[in-house]
This record gives structure tokens, C-alpha cells and sequence, in this order.
């Protein structure tokens, strides 16, 4: 009964911080509401039985992602003043199109009934244990393959980075 | 106890597509390029809820394993994109997008 409820709270709050992120004028309180928006995302793993997914959620969105949106922030000096806005006209067309986008997933998701869940329930698949056999068993390659991606992105921002390129 | 017992696997899915909506209603809303970039986050973020719950449901360890791979892939793009974003301020002096025409039919 109580996860229901936790639920239904963390649901809430996940929709309500996601709200705020797109409607609040100031880009710093979009930053923190994102990283509120997180939190109660990384709730929604432990409810799911994934604990070790939820701590390295936590880490990477709200200790390394969320510090990198925070110091562009503050080096471009953004605030509300400077904040772009759109017509009045284009703000009601993109309400309309993402609600009938909506509308179209509900949908379709209306039809995709009969996903049989597993007949036995493991709760240990959450696990670092688990997931590491996983990973270095079954995805060997992609895993290497993501670090050459990872370098590559570090060398791609150093260079973007640099006041002139020769 | 945990949620698989008790809460149904669809109310992941609605939970997860209205996560995603908001996300493309933040690229569609905004005009400044970093909440666009915050919105391409939650879209991320969705999706990876719903592989999370697909993978409990299941008993699946792989689903959670993909997320992993979707975290790294969202770590590079933010650092580049970032980075892209000081150099498009560096030169036009606004994080608008309405700046950056000169592609545009």
C-alpha cells in the first residue's frame, strides 16, 4: 500500500518539477528544478528495485551534468532580463502540437496491451552484482566501444573550447 | 515490497510519455538554447525510466545495463553541446536560437 502512495507522490512530483523546468523565466531555477526533477527520478529506481542505478543516476545527473549547466549559466551572465521569448502566437502552436503528440502515444499505448511480466520475480537483478556480469559479459564491446565515445567527447570540447583554432 | 507488485506496468508507461512530452513541449516552448538542452534531458530521462521498469517487470538485467550506455552518451552530448553553446555565445553575444538563421529556409 505505501509504494502505491510513494508512487503516486513520487509521480506527481516528477510531472510538477518537469513543469517548472520548461515554464519558470529564470534559467538558474530551471537548473534546479531539473535537478529536483532527477531526484524524484532516481526515487522511481529504488521503487524499481534498481538501487545501484539510482546511485549512479545521482551521481552523474545531479553531480556532474547539473554542475556543467550551472557554471554555463553562470559564464554566459544569463538571467531574466535577457531571456529570449517567443510570440504569443508560436507558445499556443507548441502547446497544441506536443498535446496531440500526447494524445497519439496514450494512444497507441492504449493498443500495446498483453506484455506478460515475468512469472518469477528476481529482486536481486538490481544489483551491482548482476548488472556486472551483465555487462562484461553480454557487452564486452559496447563498453569499450563507450569509452573511445567518451574520450572523443572530451577532446571534441577541449578543441570547441579554445578561444582560437588554428 | 517493492512497486512491481503492487503498481502496474502501464502506469510506468503513461508516467514515462508524459515525462517525454514535456520534454518535446520544452524544445517547441523555449527560445533559449540551454533550457532546450534541459528538455532534451528529460526526454532522455523518460526513456530511461521506462527501460528501468521494463527491466524489473521482466527480469531483465540487460534493460538496465542499456541505461548505463544512454547515461554515457548523455554525458558526451552535454559536454559537447555545452561547449558549442559558450562558442555560439562567444560570437553572437546571446544564447537565442532565433540568432542562428542562416540555414534556415
Amino acid at each position: 500500500m505505501i509504494t502505491t502512495y510513494l508512487f503516486y507522490l513520487l509521480s506527481f512530483l516528477a510531472i510538477m518539477f518537469a513543469l517548472m523546468v520548461v515554464f519558470s523565466k529564470n534559467p538558474i531555477h530551471s537548473v534546479l528544478y531539473l535537478v529536483l526533477a532527477f531526484f524524484t527520478i532516481a526515487g522511481h529506481y529504488v521503487l524499481l528495485n534498481a538501487q545501484f542505478l539510482a546511485a549512479v543516476h545521482i551521481i552523474v545527473y545531479a553531480g556532474a551534468i547539473m554542475v556543467l549547466f550551472l557554471f554555463v549559466i553562470m559564464l554566459l551572465n544569463l538571467n531574466k532580463e535577457t531571456e529570449p521569448h517567443k510570440s504569443v502566437w508560436l507558445k499556443a502552436s507548441a502547446a497544441v502540437a506536443s498535446g496531440s503528440l500526447l494524445v497519439v502515444l496514450v494512444g497507441s499505448l492504449k493498443g500495446a496491451a498483453g506484455i506478460q511480466s515475468a512469472k518469477t520475480f528476481d529482486a536481486s537483478i538490481g544489483l551491482i552484482e548482476n548488472l556486472g556480469q551483465t555487462l562484461f559479459n553480454d557487452f564486452l564491446l559496447p563498453f569499450e566501444v563507450s569509452s573511445i565515445l567518451l574520450l572523443s567527447a572530451m577532446v571534441g570540447a577541449v578543441m570547441l573550447g579554445k578561444k582560437s583554432i588554428k | 515490497m517493492s512497486a512491481i507488485q503492487t503498481i502496474p506496468l502501464e502506469w510506468y508507461l503513461l508516467l514515462s510519455t508524459v515525462l517525454f512530452t514535456i520534454g518535446v513541449l520544452g524544445v517547441l516552448f523555449r527560445r533559449n538554447a540551454i533550457i532546450i538542452f534541459m528538455s532534451i534531458e528529460l526526454m532522455l530521462n523518460a526513456v530511461n525510466l521506462l527501460l528501468v521498469a521494463f527491466s524489473s517487470y521482466l527480469s531483465d538485467s540487460k534493460g538496465q545495463v542499456f541505461v548505463f550506455f544512454i547515461m554515457a552518451v548523455a554525458a558526451a552530448e552535454v559536454a559537447v553541446g555545452l561547449a558549442i553553446l559558450m562558442m555560439v555565445y562567444r560570437n553572437t553575444n546571446s544564447s537565442d536560437i532565433n540568432t542562428l538563421n542562416k540555414l534556415k529556409w
